[in-house]
This record gives structure tokens, sequence and C-alpha cells, in this order.
């Protein structure tokens, strides 16, 4: 790779041992993908929640701390994996809170923003068009590539530390124009109507677009999508497909007709109502009874917490069944003082803040709660969850919250 | 006669092992109990099946990032794979293999990986090499 003065002085180790470290990291990684430069980043967003970091993960990071690290650039963080203000009643231990407080005392010694999100884009300040930035969270980079034309690889915990610590990250992948470009076609019979449907899409588009290094561009969205929407078919979709980046004929910036994208050299394959019916089939619990009903995967936004709440208002979940809404702490500053997280726990929901379910030791909350049937509006957690030991069902936003107040799946 | 296969440049040490292969992909979070050392996610095609210090060999990763992190993890218990070999790695696990010194390719000129390699292979991996050596055919 060819790298600059700098960037040879950081290799070199005379910027210090973290920065050697990182940009060592860096050429490791642009070697497997073929980079043959660098290329500066403006932000940073780093996925590290306590379980996939373990002891291991902790110290490595502890160390890069310990040894005077900073971060160079803006640089973020996704959700924890403890609420430290709930997490002895979740069935979480102090095991786990106490790897969580040593890894953000890490960070915040190094300069990182503990900002806890995955719906960054919604709530701290989103990528321009053409901006390069290293992101981690799947659903974070999608939606940044696709809806506003910035450009980030998937960058894994490490590897957005290694960016924050450099400021710029291997110019590989979808840092470059002709990755870009689409691979594969579909035509959409119907737009979605509700959050749950645009989950179903984006996870049937995504399983069949097959592979991160494959770009779907999607035809016959009749209106512009909301964020939200847009926000549950990017996240299902990376979810599916491990997809960076999709094109949205005439909503998404980098396609205002199927030729910007290379698209009319491709075969058109329509997504239909079937193919949307097989992808859900795995997920259909009617009649049975729920244990916990999850809103999560991503965090809320505060329209999503409103829309909540309204549901919530005037009715009682079951004594059987829990109710846990994820949210960042951005948002649910506002979703209290508009009263969205008084009407969520008098029907008896728990609002968790800075965390998303999935990342917060699922197999164990689970067993420590006797959570089995999970229920969800969210396509990707009922993806990630089968794996944990949770018996995963899709419902709308209306279904979900009408099976906590009845105990078992309407 | 062993068979060579050649593949991209990946990342991680020369190593040996038994080959475990399936048709499917991968994810840690996914597809793992990280704590038993199996495949756990029930519709996989290898659930139930150690994945401890065998050379695995599958078709691509998918799901998100926490792989990155959990390769690490897994490496420093030692319950981990000796190697993962796969059609088309994605960042994340480059970056995850990287961290770990976890021995990773991908892309094989001769085809497809999963039919290449047979279960029970023994198998040596030299990922700077770009090389990989079935050494009991």
């Amino acid at each position: 790779m060819q790298l600059s003065d700098e960037e040879r002085t950081m290799l070199a180790g005379e910027l210090g041992e973290a920065r050697k470290w990182a940009i060592e990291h860096q050429l490791r990684v642009g070697a497997m993908f073929d980079a043959k430069d660098m290329v500066k980043v403006s932000q940073a967003h780093m996925m590290a929640d306590p379980e996939s970091l373990g002891e291991a993960g902790v110290c490595f990071v502890e160390g890069l701390a310990t040894g005077g690290a900073k971060v160079t650039i803006p640089m973020i963080t996704d959700p924890r994996g403890v609420d430290l203000s709930y997490y002895e009643p979740l069935g979480q231990t102090e095991a786990m809170a106490g790897l969580e407080r040593r890894f953000i005392s890490a960070c915040q010694a190094m300069g990182i923003m503990m900002t806890d999100t995955c719906i960054n884009y919604q709530t701290i300040m989103p990528p321009v068009f053409g901006d390069h930035v290293a992101y981690g969270d799947t659903g974070v980079v999608i939606y940044s590539n696709s809806v506003c034309g910035a450009r980030s690889n998937f960058e894994g915990g490490p590897s957005a530390l290694a960016a924050g610590l450099t400021g710029r990250t291997p110019r590989y992948g979808l840092h470059l124009n002709e990755q870009r470009q689409a691979t594969k076609r579909f035509t959409v019979e119907r737009t979605p109507k509700d959050l749950m449907d645009w989950g179903i899409l984006g996870a049937t588009v995504g399983r069949m677009a097959g592979g991160y290094w494959q770009v779907p561009v999607i035809e016959g969205i009749e209106t512009a999508p909301t964020s939200d929407q847009l926000k549950h078919f990017g996240a299902a979709m990376a979810s599916y497909g491990s997809t960076p980046l999709f094109h949205m004929v005439g909503v998404t910036p980098e396609c205002h007709t199927i030729e910007d994208v290379g698209g009319d050299r491709l075969e058109t394959r329509p997504i239909t109502t079937n193919d949307l019916a097989d992808l859900a089939r795995p997920f259909g619990a009617r009649g049975e009874t729920v244990d916990v009903v999850v809103f999560a995967a991503p965090q809320l936004s505060l329209v999503e917490m409103g829309q909540v709440a309204a549901l919530c208002d005037g009715r009682r979940r079951s004594e059987n069944t829990d109710l846990i809404v994820c949210t960042p702490t951005q948002v649910y500053s506002d979703a209290k003082r508009l009263g969205y997280v008084a009407s969520i726990e008098a029907f008896g929901g728990k609002v968790l803040v800075g965390t998303c379910f999935y990342q917060q030791y699922a197999r164990e909350i689970g067993e420590a709660n006797g959570w089995k049937r999970l229920l969800s509006n969210s396509a990707k957690i009922v993806n990630i969850l089968g794996g944990y030991g949770f018996l995963p069902a899709l419902a709308n936003m209306e279904a979900c919250v009408a099976s906590a107040e009845k105990g078992k799946v309407v | 006669m062993p068979i060579v296969l050649k593949c991209h440049v990946g990342v991680g040490p020369k190593i040996r092992g038994r080959a475990l292969v399936a048709d499917d992909n991968f994810s840690a979070r996914y597809d793992l109990d990280r704590i038993r050392g199996v495949f756990s996610r029930p519709q996989h095609k290898l659930a139930g099946q150690s994945y401890r210090d065998v050379v695995l060999v599958l078709n691509t990763a998918k799901g998100g990032v926490a792989s990155a992190w959990m390769l690490h993890e897994m490496k420093s218990r030692g319950v981990c794979p000796a190697a993962i070999l796969l059609n088309s790695a994605n960042t994340i696990l480059a970056q995850g293999a990287a961290l770990a010194d976890l021995s990773l390719c991908d892309r094989f000129e001769a085809g497809d990986v999963t039919e290449l390699i047979r279960k029970g292979d023994d198998v040596e991996v030299e990922p700077l090499a770009g090389k990989v050596t079935i050494l009991n055919r």
C-alpha cells in the first residue's frame, strides 16, 4: 500500500504504540482487500458490547488507553450491553456490569464519546453525501451508505477503533466508485406499509442478494419511505445478507434512475408476495403464549417511541408477558419530557436506555427471566435471537402491544 | 499427492487441522454458542457440532459486526476454530481475524471451497502465501 509521510511515521511508532498498532492492523486488513492506499475519514463509530469484547477485548482496549492512546477524529459508540441503571432486574450479573464499566472508562480516557446508539444518523450527526467514514453496526453502515450517500465498509470494533486512532481507513470496498454499482436488480410489486413489512422486504432482498460484495437496486417503491421505514429495511437487509449498500430508484441519492447505478444491464428479479411470506413463515406463532415483547434492533426513534406510547395508553400488559423497549439516551430525554416513557411504564413496560436487547447477553437474560417465546416487529432481531435459544416471532407494532396485553400472540 | 488450492492472500499464521465443512454461512453472534464451542443456531447445517480447533470451511460471512471482537475473545479462551476458509469473506471477519491472529482465507481459484474440501480432510493453511493444501488425498 502507498503510505503518506504521516502514515509512515505512525508505522514507525513515532506517534505512539497505539497508532502503530492501529495502522499495522489496517495494513493487514487492507492487504486482504487489495487496498492501494488509505482514505481519511471524518468520523468513527464503534460497536463493542461486553459480551462480544469479553475479558480479552476489554483488556485490549484498557491497554491502549493506559498507554495514552487518544482518538484523532470524532468517535462515537454503538449501544452498550448493560444499562447500568437497570441490570440486576434483567438478570445481568455484577461481572457483566463490571466489564461494561471498565470498557466505558477506557473509552472515555481515549476521548471517545459514549453516545451508545445505533441510530446516530437520526440523532447525532448524519454523514453527508460523499463523506468517507468508518462506521460499525451494520444498520448504521447500510443507512449511511444508501440513504445518506456516505462511504463506509462494515468496520468491526477493532477496525473502527483503529480508524479513530489514525483518522483514516484502507481504501477498499465501498470507498471505491466501482464497488457501489448495482449487481442485483429487484422489483417490488407493492410498497410495504408498516415497519415490520419494510423489515421483511429488506430481509428478503438481503437473503437473495447473498453477500457483502453484492449491491441490490430496488425498483417499484411508489412513495418516499420515512427514515424509520428505511432504517428497518436496511437493518434487516444487512442482517440477512451482510449487505452494506442498497440503491432505491428515485429515493436514494446515487440512484435517480436505474442507469445511474448500472442497473439497466441487470436482469430483474421480482419480489413476490410468496417471497415475503416465505421469509416471515418461520416467525409465525399466532395463538401461542408470549414471554416477552421487544421493541429494539434498531433502537427506537422519537417517532417510534410516540407510536408505542400511543398504543400503550389506557392498557396494561399481561402478568405473564414482559415488554422491553430500547432507545438511545438522546431520544429518551425527549420521550420522557413528552410523556411517552410514562405511557409505556404505565402499561407495565420497561424502557432501557443506551442498550439494544440482542447485545445485552441475550442468552443469559433470556434464561434468567424465563423468556423463550419472544415477539418483535424487528425482522433483524428475530433473525439473530434463534441462535441465543429464543423462539422468535414477528408481528407489527400494533399486534405486538396487543399480544403483550393478552399474553399470547394475536 | 497433496492437492494445492490457490486463494487470495489472507490473514493469520500457517496452521494445520481437520476440516469441518458445510454449504452454509457464518456469524459468530448468530450461529454459535461460544461458551460451549458449538454451532447453536438450529437452522445451521452444523448445528450441534463443535468448531473447536477445526479448519472451518463455509460459504460466506453473514450478519453483523460483532464477529470482529468475538473472534478475538474466542481465541483468547482457546475455544476457536484453527482457521476459517470461505468462498467470500466480508470485512468483519477479516478485521476480526487480523486482531485475533486467526488464519482466514477466501476466493479460491478452483471454485467452491465447500466442495473442494471434504469433512475430515487434513488441511494446511498458509494465508500469506494464498495457499491451502489438502494433505490426505
